[in-house]
């Protein structure tokens, strides 16, 4: 599995593409290298709805600083972001709204799901309260808390750096584009109903209640 | 005893029977006025001198858990002259249609926070100019949140709320003027454009 080998007998077409190759030398140096690169100018799209947004704006203040990791310029246009930031609860009517957004934004990209009630619905369990943004976008990183302090915030995204120099460009399925299918969801439904199900204190409050 | 807001004996004066009740609970003044001479009863108050209540401060309703009772449209009036306070109810009887008269043509104010009424209770405002929900997207069929009949979680299972809510087009129930609130700059007063013009934000009388 060298560069010698297989790739010397493939027409020069095929080699045009990077992904196309097994794990190599060449590629996984590529891969430190724009993993490294990526990992560190992760430019943030920030979703703010609520007192998680308070945080995140302190966590971006100069105390806390979130230049420090390569998030120097937050991207108000999810044309040129990296990441998606929810900081917040998402009511149902603001579900289309993200979910345009999450489309919007150019492959590399990534989403961090920051506190409760935007990993979980927190304790918003009602008729109007999405049950966690990854019933409608695809979440990488979930920060807990109520709202999460700068520094969990912080935490999550050098978990998500930590991630994103794992990942390879041999594997094509990290860049997929998981758009909302025929049946208007992007999961089957009854994994949003799982996904939904109440928690905690909530369980024993029936839906007919 | 707090003493009756001096409102209610003219009130009474002014329209007999129309007030149903009145009474003080917590300081504030509360009187009940018979649904069908409601909007006259405060177009009253807002114009009669002396009573002057030109600020509308809230109006929101009310359902309370007994199903007998009925349920309430409350008005909470101010007048900024005066200083004064009074809250005007109108009961609603469950056996007739839930309607009441708009009172968007006295205060301008009441156009949204009826809109949240009818959105949350179902409470049909008859004259009011665009009577549409406000908080929930035009497209929500599971009925009014705010009824006690209406379950916490809704009607419908969370993958069809889901469902429904990535297919709302949220540009779609916008009105225009909603959308082009840049474009109709050139229609407000000379005065006002002159003041956004220079970045003035607001202006105290």
């Amino acid at each position: 599995m060298g560069l010698t080998g297989p790739a010397v007998r493939r027409p020069r077409e095929e080699l045009a593409s990077v992904s196309a190759m097994s794990p190599n030398w060449i590629t996984t140096r590529l891969d430190f290298l724009t993993n490294w690169a990526r990992a560190n100018s992760l430019w943030p799209m920030p979703f703010g709805t609520a007192c998680c947004a308070i945080e995140f704006m302190a966590t971006a203040a100069s105390r806390f600083d979130l230049a420090r990791f390569g998030m120097e310029r937050m991207s108000f246009s999810p044309r040129q972001a990296d990441v998606l930031i929810c900081a917040g609860r998402l009511p149902f009517k603001l579900a289309p709204v993200i979910r345009r957004i999450w489309d919007q934004m150019p492959q590399p990209k990534w989403c961090i799901s920051m506190g409760a009630c935007a990993s979980t619905g927190g304790i918003f369990d009602n008729y109007s309260m999405v049950q966690g943004i990854d019933t409608i976008i695809p979440v990488d990183v979930y920060v807990p808390g109520c709202p999460p302090r700068p520094e969990g915030l912080m935490y999550g995204i050098l978990l998500l750096q930590k991630k994103i120099k794992g990942e390879s460009f041999t594997d094509d399925s990290l860049r997929e584009e998981r758009p909302v299918g025929p049946d208007g969801l992007y999961l089957p439904p009854d994994r949003v109903d799982e996904l939904s199900e109440p928690f905690g204190n909530s369980i024993s409050q029936t839906r007919s209640a | 005893m707090p003493a009756l807001s001096p409102s209610i004996p003219a009130l009474r004066d002014a329209f007999g029977d129309v007030i149903e009740r009145a009474l003080v609970s917590c300081g504030d003044t509360i009187a009940y006025v018979r649904r069908d001479r409601a909007h006259d009863v405060l177009a009253w108050l807002k114009d009669t001198p002396g009573q002057e209540f030109d600020y509308l401060t809230d109006l929101t309703a009310v359902e309370y858990r007994d199903p007998e009772r009925p349920l309430e449209v409350v008005y909470q009036l101010r007048s900024l002259a005066r200083r004064a306070d009074l809250r005007i109810k109108v009961a609603l009887d469950r056996e007739e249609p839930l309607e009441v008269r708009s009172v968007y043509d006295l205060w301008r104010g009441a156009d949204w926070l009826e809109r949240e009424v009818y959105d949350m209770f179902g409470i049909v405002f008859q004259g009011h100019p665009d009577l549409r929900r406000i908080l929930m997207w035009d497209t929500y069929v599971e009925g009014h949140p705010l009824r006690k009949d209406f379950p916490l979680r809704g009607h419908f299972s969370r993958a069809e709320q889901t469902r429904q809510a990535l297919a709302a087009n949220p540009e779609a129930h916008y009105s225009l003027e909603e959308l082009s609130i840049a474009e109709a700059f050139h229609e407000l007063p000379r005065d006002m454009r002159e003041r956004l013009r220079r970045g003035e934000r607001g202006f105290v009388r």
